[in-house]
């Protein structure tokens, strides 16, 4: 007896998004243009890679490093530019006590510096900014986000596109400059004045629920694995559909 | 070889086990999920294998634990560069349940799909002669939600996310068939010792 194969697709991939195998599966060698810092813990890196091929807001890549005796370190970070500063990304690192990549950037990397890059890679907590977007990030998961941000405002998009992002303190918060009417900064230890303390809690995320655009929120959650099952969870008892809600956690 | 100026990575021990790329990720356990973790009780967790197979069959929790025990204490290597080792897990051998519903020999590969409705597709030959497990335990302990508990695929020779959290069944199909991350631009396969990340290595 043979049955046919009928997977249950609640969790099915965005069918709008293709990823390039070809692009994935090789390294290209990134120049280092810029060091900005963002805050004491986090800095922008600006790399030049001519050959890029583009990638949506929300991918990320796999870095490599090498060492003379051909050691060689890999970690995954987020795109944090936007696809249309072509030929060039950026990526924004935390500084992870006794890490080893990015240690190196922290404390050795100047302009001029070459890496090894591969991707971009995984199309699923990629948005091509079809849809309305509701953002939801702690620490340095606000990078991927922000790429959507600045996709959006590269395009003057209308699609509605909300951001909610928690940090430490206003000194902590990444991209703050740039940060605009789009975003609810919610702080966990140090606010400014007239800013309540405090964890993202359902009244962060109700209101946003609660005035939903037509055709509802596509949800984007991205941080930490311990703040990503907070978020999500928030998200799922205010009423957003799990099968519309997509997770990147940093590990 | 691109040597990185100035880069002289972690002072490092000759360590065998290590597939190339990998770093060894000691105590933590990083939960890689793209997921909402679902709230699945034991008491709703059943396990499916059909397809080109004799004997289509459904398990659940109690009808699992009837199988004989097994358990996995070895190595997993994760696609984002982790590997652990020597962890513990306990369940029930693949070849158990395959056993009971007899393949096909047209059948060559598997489907493995959760209870979210996440995919990943294995070649059989990966699923059988001892290299796959049912897995509910871990370290002695109940396996945790966010790694995939009540119970998950296990294939530990294959990059991890070949071993499907939440598991809810396979079906087996006589040729290969890319599940979710597949179609996302990971590799068919996932083999860590030839490094086969994304489709084209
Ligand atoms: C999809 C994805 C996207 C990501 N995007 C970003 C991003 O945009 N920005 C960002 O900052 N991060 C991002 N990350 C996290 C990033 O990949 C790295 O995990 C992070 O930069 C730490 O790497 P590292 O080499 O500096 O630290 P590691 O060397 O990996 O160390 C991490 C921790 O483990 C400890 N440790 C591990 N091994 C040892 C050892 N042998 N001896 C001593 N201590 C050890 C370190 O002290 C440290 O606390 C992302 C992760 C994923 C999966």
């Amino acid at each position: 007896m043979t049955e046919t194969f009928a997977p249950v697709t609640r969790f099915a991939v965005p069918g709008r998004i293709a990823v390039s195998s070809r692009a994935a599966a090789e390294w290209q060698t990134a120049t280092l243009t810029e060091v900005r810092r963002e805050t004491p813990y986090a800095s922008t890196f600006r790399f030049a890679v001519p050959a890029w091929q583009g990638h949506l807001p929300g991918q990320h890549l796999m870095l490599r490093l090498t060492a003379e005796d051909g050691y060689t370190a890999q970690r995954h970070y987020s795109i944090a530019s936007p696809p249309e500063d072509s030929g060039h990304i950026e990526l924004t690192l935390d500084h992870v006590e006794g890490g080893e990549v990015s240690g190196w950037f922290h404390t050795v990397a100047r302009p001029g510096d070459e890496v090894e890059v591969r991707g971009p890679l995984s199309g699923f907590f990629a948005w091509p900014g079809d849809r309305p977007a509701l953002l939801i990030g702690a620490g340095s998961g606000v990078v991927p986000l922000m790429s959507m941000v600045r996709h959006h405002r590269a395009r003057g998009l209308s699609v509605p596109l909300r951001m909610l992002v928690s940090a430490r303190s206003p000194e902590e918060l990444i991209y703050a400059r740039e940060l605009g009417a789009e975003t609810t900064p919610v702080f966990t230890r140090n606010s400014p004045q007239g800013v309540p303390v405090g964890r993202m809690a359902a009244a962060h995320v109700a209101p946003l629920l609660a005035a939903q655009p037509e055709g509802g929120w596509e949800a984007y959650v991205c941080g930490s694995n311990a703040f990503a099952e907070h978020a999500s969870r928030l998200l799922v008892e205010a009423g957003q559909p799990v099968d519309r809600i997509r997770i990147e956690r940093f590990g | 070889m691109n040597v990185t100026r100035g880069f002289t990575g972690r002072p490092r021990v000759q360590n065998t086990g290590l597939p190339p790329g990998q770093y060894d990720a000691g105590d933590d356990w990083p939960v890689l999920s793209a997921e909402v973790t679902p709230d699945l009780s034991s008491a709703d967790w059943t396990f499916r294998v059909d397809g080109l197979v004799e004997q289509p069959r459904t398990w659940d929790w109690d009808e699992a634990h009837t199988l004989p025990a097994s358990a996995y204490e070895g190595d997993i290597h994760c696609v984002t560069s982790w590997s652990k080792f020597g962890v513990r897990f306990a369940g029930v051998s693949l070849d158990a349940f395959l056993a009971v519903v007899r393949p096909h020999g047209s059948a060559t590969h598997a489907v493995a799909y959760s209870h979210t409705g996440y995919t990943t597709n294995l070649p059989l030959a990966d699923l059988t002669g001892g290299r796959a497990w049912i897995a509910w335990e871990y370290d002695g302990k109940p396996l945790p939600a966010e790694h995939g508990g009540p119970a998950r695929l296990l294939v530990p020779h294959l990059y991890f996310w070949k071993s499907a959290k939440w598991v809810a069944g396979l079906t087996l199909l006589d040729h290969d068939e890319p599940g979710f991350w597949e179609q996302n631009g990971y590799h068919a396969r996932g083999n860590p010792w030839e490094e086969q990340r994304y489709s084209g290595d």
